[in-house]
């Protein structure tokens, strides 16, 4: 299930983290970002969470004042995307201790970090949530060693 | 209380760290851009400075801007030197900002090559992982290229953490760079068995998304995951490999028989929905590749729709969609099991979700039956009533279009309730659609002969009540249907009942608003209908009406004669002066009937889209060819011939064609084609007749005209089409019953078939139409040309990935080894940097050999003796450069790069990755250096002066690791060279032996020098202040262009540029005891001079002669 990019973002359209797992310019990044941000707002609470866009399905799902929203490629499941983004949102939890968007706008760079360590190059390096933050709570503490 | 004060001055220090500005930017809401410029000012000033935590701390801030939508390209040099920081607190940021803000256009990218490479052998995991990381984000064929065998080798690693990692990434790494993908599949497939599961599953996912893309090369590999899927309890890992069986099974029929079994037992075990809705998915597409009608698989299928529809039937909305989504892949190939469902698929209908019911509509599209047609159409009209919102209201009303006319009308067994449908659809207004239903409209009146006279009934009532079509809108779309009616009344007038008042619909003063191409075609046909009149006139020898008629002619068409519309006009004033003439004649009492009809006489047949294009090319037409020899360029201006209607702005027009050639020609449309593949925006032309429907992006910019309903536009004296729903089931009903009388008759029961109405489904042969339909069929050409379906993408990036992967693995397949930007060295029989006297001169194996032979450096030599000694520059953690000369022995390899210390002026630490490439173990290395005055190794307190470091690891066979030696020195204004040995014990089954190895390390100026970016004002400063000393260098015969000139220099020798004009540059370094080293580059026809400055001559002649070596050599 190579994932395109995913994008977070707030119900004031307002961007809190990206990451691209495709090369493309700055001005197609931005281009898309726009577009689906205002696609996914303007879908209403109880709509289902998947939509076709151009030839990509986009799988969102919202937490709280957050979007969590996903690019896969035709073939790929639908699911398995909702549960990364779960188990994604699961990770930030256990990090921040119940994150809230604050966590993740002042902390961007450790959300990236948990991401990371979360998805390489599009794909789910690790299923165990314990690995993940075990690897980040030890590259963290490399970190303070330093 | 001092670590406050520490604390608190390295708060002040960081101006501001990313908190705060994200806290200002939020505190800034209404000058939020002023206050982001003046943080950038401040970002700058940070990069500035030398210490590198200010500058991680900007290039987070940076970071952070960048997500913001501010480009901060202009940084890219700065996030090189903190992904470069030894510090993993900032080789994180570093590789963070690099991940997200580097793209293949990003020039610095050729600079991280050897920074990654070193970070990706790191002894710290958490080092290479940031590096690997990272990587995947910004890889480019370059980085592929030169580090695919370091990440193969990180396959291998120790640690799972790495090994993951390593195997997700070469996925990336075989899209930027095909050839890596033969080599390294071995070891890749390996992986499916590693013992960590986490590894074993990133190799399924790789090997999976290969797979995917070109599956034929991957068929070997089926019993192998056949065994995974039987074994694994994973989900994730199941769903990867059943995903792949589905694209591997259309190429091997006899996969997807054994498959069945496995999925079906998962089907009925699992819990996950995800796991479960891949199944069904991928039982479907086996069903699909396998021939259909295998009695023993709709069993299978049964299987999927009923667990569909509990999918369906969920309130969980997301499932529900999915639900319907796999229903439409098995609706194409077993419709019948889907249409069973109807019920459920037509309750979607009613669902709160409009994407759901935009899915269940797809489904309808292919459920619809002759028999059930006019019922599903039916609900989806009173959909339409219902519909809120224009956007699904439109998709409806297409859906209905579509379902109707699909295979060319082959479900629709009354026209005239058809023709009534697109009639009642007529009153919607605001729709964008009314193009749609004209063009319908138009095509079965043309193509459906036996429905003319009623048709043209209708369109005559249409134009009647147009007022009520244009009501209170201008723009309205629907209008467009009046332009039908318009022509099919005009087309087909025989069939009206009382043309005149048609004719007269069709020139009320009310007509002249709407637009213009509708007017024109009112116009023309009441042209037409007038010729109708006329003969029906005369034909009844009324030649008062007649005369009427021409009358109403003259006085209404002066209106359209006046119009703005060009076309309206044009067409009015012909056709006026056309009626007075023959106004003319009737006075005479000249019968014109007969010539005025013969203007429109001759039938007018549909043509297909596609005739023109699938005209054959006559034998001997070179359509490429000129027709008439192209003007010659040599024409003077005078010449030309002169423009009819403006000058011709002869200085901007491009050179007039001069012949082009066949190639040229092929080039051009490759080049459009590709650009057209590139452009999102340009439409392909799809294969496939069915339509994807889905929201087209920006609707929501078309603003939503509430539309009020409650008055319905009930065209006075209509029929509804719903009169004929119930008028065709009685007809239906009763054909039935008159069968059945019939079969009772003849006593020929036929088996099967329910005798109650509703039992079972009815055979669509069953039912026959109202009329007797003659759909005429659109015109071909003779032999037309069999269509052409290329359709696949010349630029899809995993095409390069169709590599068969079973042949065996040709020697000069190898990665590349660290062969990029290499130098050759001095042979090493006359003072090379390494000199190695092997223990056992054994014979260099063949593969070695190849892989040198097939090495691109054209320049390199290739060493007699067992080992080659090579020097390529890198760059350091710092951000700076540094040699790397390695040796090759047949038992190891070792690449050493030398590199200063910023923080100690007397100290360079040697770093050494060594890589075992024998079978065999090695173990117990030492290294040991003969020191001279200048540089000493640094040896643990203790040690005698002569004592050998033991190298704190062993190297298993292919395992490669980096071990760092410090140096110390008192001067470095000159190069020197230190002998030094290894020696280590060879283990392999049977024996050891002890081996020893001799080399050199040549510690050259530049290796002293520190890559250090350096401002123009303070650079002039520096020129000013006299304290340097000046020396030259001239270069002959330097054939290449000035920017590669400057990046070898900074790359090569550690300089940055500090100011570039034209074809002159400044540039700056420092050595690590501070020296400051300034050059003037300058060029011109192939003579480069350098002037250069320095504190220390010595340094800086030692410095230019290093240049000038490196091109000589070039």
């Amino acid at each position: 299930m190579l994932m395109q990019f995913m994008l977070l973002f707030s119900r004031q359209g307002k961007l809190r983290l990206q990451k691209w797992y495709v090369p493309l310019s700055d001005k197609e990044k931005k281009k898309i970002t726009r577009e689906l941000v205002q696609t996914v707002l303007a879908r209403k609470p109880k709509m289902c969470s998947f939509l076709e866009w151009r030839d990509l399905k986009i799988v969102y799902k919202r937490y709280a004042s957050l979007y969590f929203c996903c690019a896969i490629e035709d073939q790929d499941n639908e699911l398995i995307t909702l549960e990364i983004i779960h188990r994604y949102v699961e990770l930030l939890d256990k990090y921040f201790g119940s994150v809230c968007e604050l966590d993740i706008i002042f902390n961007f760079e450790k959300a990236y970090f948990i991401l990371d360590e979360f998805l390489l190059g599009g794909e789910a390096q690790e299923t165990s949530k314990k690995n993940v933050l075990k690897a980040i709570e030890q590259a963290d503490l490399l970190q303070e060693v330093n | 209380m001092a670590l406050k004060i520490v604390k608190g001055s390295i708060d002040r220090m960081f101006d501001k760290n990313l908190q705060d500005l994200v806290r200002g930017i939020r505190n800034h809401k209404e000058d939020e851009a002023k206050y982001i410029s003046t943080c950038i000012d401040e970002i700058k000033q940070e990069l500035k400075q030398d210490n590198i935590a200010v500058k991680a701390n900007a290039v987070c801030k940076l970071t952070y801007l960048q997500m913001l939508g501010y480009d901060v390209s202009w940084a890219a040099f700065n996030i090189v030197e903190v992904m470069s920081s030894s510090k993993f607190t900032y080789k994180r940021i570093g590789y963070l900002a690099a991940s997200q803000c580097f793209h293949e256009g990003t020039d610095v990218i050729m600079l991280t090559t050897n920074q990654i490479r070193k970070d990706l052998s790191s002894p710290n995991q958490y080092d290479t992982g940031v590096a690997l990381t990272g990587l995947s984000c910004f890889v480019t064929p370059d980085l592929a290229r030169d580090l695919a065998n370091d990440i193969m080798t990180l396959m291998s690693h120790t640690k799972p953490y790495i090994r993951k990692k390593a195997v997700l990434i070469m996925y990336k790494v075989f899209l930027k760079y095909p050839e890596s993908l033969r080599p390294a599949f071995p070891r890749l497939k390996e992986k499916l068995e590693d013992p960590d599961p986490g590894v074993q599953s990133a190799a399924v996912n790789v090997i999976c998304e290969l797979a995917r893309r070109n599956p034929k090369n991957y068929l070997s590999l089926a019993p192998l995951f056949f065994k995974l899927m039987t074994s694994s309890t994973n989900n994730w890992v199941l769903i990867k490999i059943i995903k792949l069986f589905g694209a591997l099974t259309p190429l091997e029929p006899r996969l997807g028989k054994k498959l069945i079994e496995p999925l079906t037992n998962l089907i009925h075990s699992t819990s996950a929905m995800s796991l479960l809705y891949e199944c069904v998915n991928t039982v479907i597409a086996v069903l699909i590749s396998l021939s259909s009608g295998m009695p023993n698989h709709s069993a299978s299928i049964q299987l999927c729709v009923q667990k569909l529809r509990i999918l369906i039937e969920d309130s969980d909305q997301n499932l529900k969609y999915l639900g319907l989504l796999a229903m439409s892949k098995i609706l194409k190939t077993h419709p019948k099991s889907v249409q069973s469902h109807k019920d459920l698929i037509l309750q979607c209908l009613d669902d709160k979700d409009e994407s759901i019911r935009l899915r269940a509509l797809d489904l309808l599209y292919g459920m619809v039956s002759k028999k059930n047609l006019m019922e599903i159409v039916k609900k989806l009209m009173l959909h339409v009533d219902k519909a809120e919102g224009t956007t699904y209201r439109d998709e409806l009303l297409t859906k209905i279009i579509d379902i109707c006319s699909q295979s060319n009308y082959q479900y629709i067994t009354n026209f005239e309730w058809y023709i009534s449908i697109l009639v009642e659809l007529t009153r919607l207004e605001g729709t964008r659609h009314g193009h749609l239903i004209a063009s319908q409209m138009l095509d079965v009146a043309i193509r459906v002969k036996a429905i003319r006279a009623f048709a043209v009934a209708q369109m005559a009532m249409l134009l009647d009540n147009a007022h009520l079509l244009t009501g209170n809108m201008q723009r309205n779309g629907i209008c467009e249907v009046l332009y039908a009616a318009a022509w099919i009344c005009g087309e087909f007038s025989e069939h009206l009942e009382d043309p005149n008042q048609t004719l007269e619909a069709m020139l009320r003063p009310k007509v002249a608003t709407l637009p213009g191409h509708i007017q024109a075609v009112y116009v023309q046909n009441a042209a037409k209908l007038f010729a109708t009149v006329l003969r029906k006139h005369e034909g009844a020898t009324d030649s008062q009406a007649a005369q009427e008629t021409s009358q109403l002619l003259v006085e209404r068409l002066p209106l359209f004669v006046q119009s703005a519309n060009l076309e309206v006009q044009e067409r009015a004033s012909c056709i006026l002066q056309l009626v007075k003439y023959i106004q003319k004649l009737q006075q005479k009492d000249v019968e014109v009937a007969e010539e005025v009809s013969a203007l429109f006489a001759g039938e007018l047949n549909p043509v297909a889209p596609k005739a023109q294009k699938k005209v054959p090319v006559p034998e001997g037409l070179d359509l490429d060819a000129w027709i008439n020899e192209p003007p010659s360029e040599s024409e003077s201006e005078d010449e030309k011939p002169k423009a009819v209607f403006a000058k011709e702005e002869t200085k901007h027009s491009r050179p007039r064609h001069t012949e082009v050639d066949e190639k040229e020609l092929a080039r051009r449309r490759e080049a459009r084609k590709q650009e057209q593949a590139n452009n999102p925006f340009y439409i392909k032309s799809s294969p496939s007749s069915q339509k994807v429907y889905q929201d087209a992006p920006g609707v929501e910019h078309i603003p939503v005209v509430q539309i009020d309903l409650s008055v319905p536009l009930k065209v006075p004296g209509m029929p509804m089409s719903d009169q004929y729903l119930k008028l065709e089931e009685e007809r239906r009903q009763k054909e039935k019953a008159e069968k059945k009388k019939k079969e009772k008759k003849k006593k020929r029961e036929k088996h099967g078939k329910g005798k109650k109405h509703d039992s079972g489904p009815e055979s669509e042969e069953d039912i026959t139409p109202a009329h007797h339909v003659d759909i005429v069929t659109e015109e071909m050409p003779e032999n037309a040309l069999p269509s052409d379906d290329d359709d696949k993408d010349p630029n899809d990036p995993h095409k390069a990935l169709d590599i068969d992967l079973d042949k065996p693995l040709a020697d000069t397949e190898k990665l590349p080894v660290r062969t990029h930007r290499s130098e050759p060295l001095k042979s090493p029989g006359e003072d090379g940097d390494v000199e190695s006297v092997p223990q056992e001169p054994k014979k260099r194996s063949s593969k070695e050999k190849k892989e040198k032979k097939k090495d691109k450096d054209k320049d390199r030599k290739v060493c007699q003796l067992d080992f080659s000694v090579r020097r390529i520059t890198d760059s350091n953690k710092n951000g700076c450069y540094l040699e790397t000369k390695w040796v090759v022995y047949t038992h190891l390899w070792a690449v050493y790069d030398i590199q200063g210390n910023l923080q100690d002026g007397s100290q360079v630490v040697v770093s050494v990755i060594f890589e075992n490439k024998s079978d065999s173990f090695l173990k117990s290395m030492e290294f040991n250096v003969l020191d001279s005055l200048n540089s000493k190794l640094q040896r643990p307190e203790g040690a005698g002066p002569h004592d050998g470091l033991v190298v704190p690891f062993q190297l298993p066979p292919g395992v490669s690791n980096e071990a760092r030696f410090i140096f110390s020195v008192q001067s470095i204004v000159m190069p020197q060279k230190l002998k030094g040995t290894l020696t280590f014990i060879v283990k392999s089954e049977d024996s050891s032996t002890h081996e020893k190895l001799d080399f050199k390390l040549h510690f050259t100026c530049t290796s002293y020098l520190i890559t250090t970016p350096c401002y123009s004002d303070a650079y002039a400063k520096l020129l000013e202040s006299g304290d340097l000393k000046s020396s030259s260098l001239r270069l002959e015969g330097v054939n290449m262009p000035f920017h590669h000139l400057l990046a070898r220099i900074c790359f090569h020798h550690h300089f940055s540029v500090v100011e570039r004009i034209d074809s002159c540059a400044s540039m700056y370094s420092r050595s690590i005891q501070g020296h400051h080293v300034c050059l003037l580059v300058k060029t011109a026809d192939q003579t480069v001079s350098i002037d250069a400055k320095c504190d220390e001559p010595s340094l800086l002649g030692n410095v230019l002669d290093e240049i000038k070596q490196t091109f000589s050599q070039c």
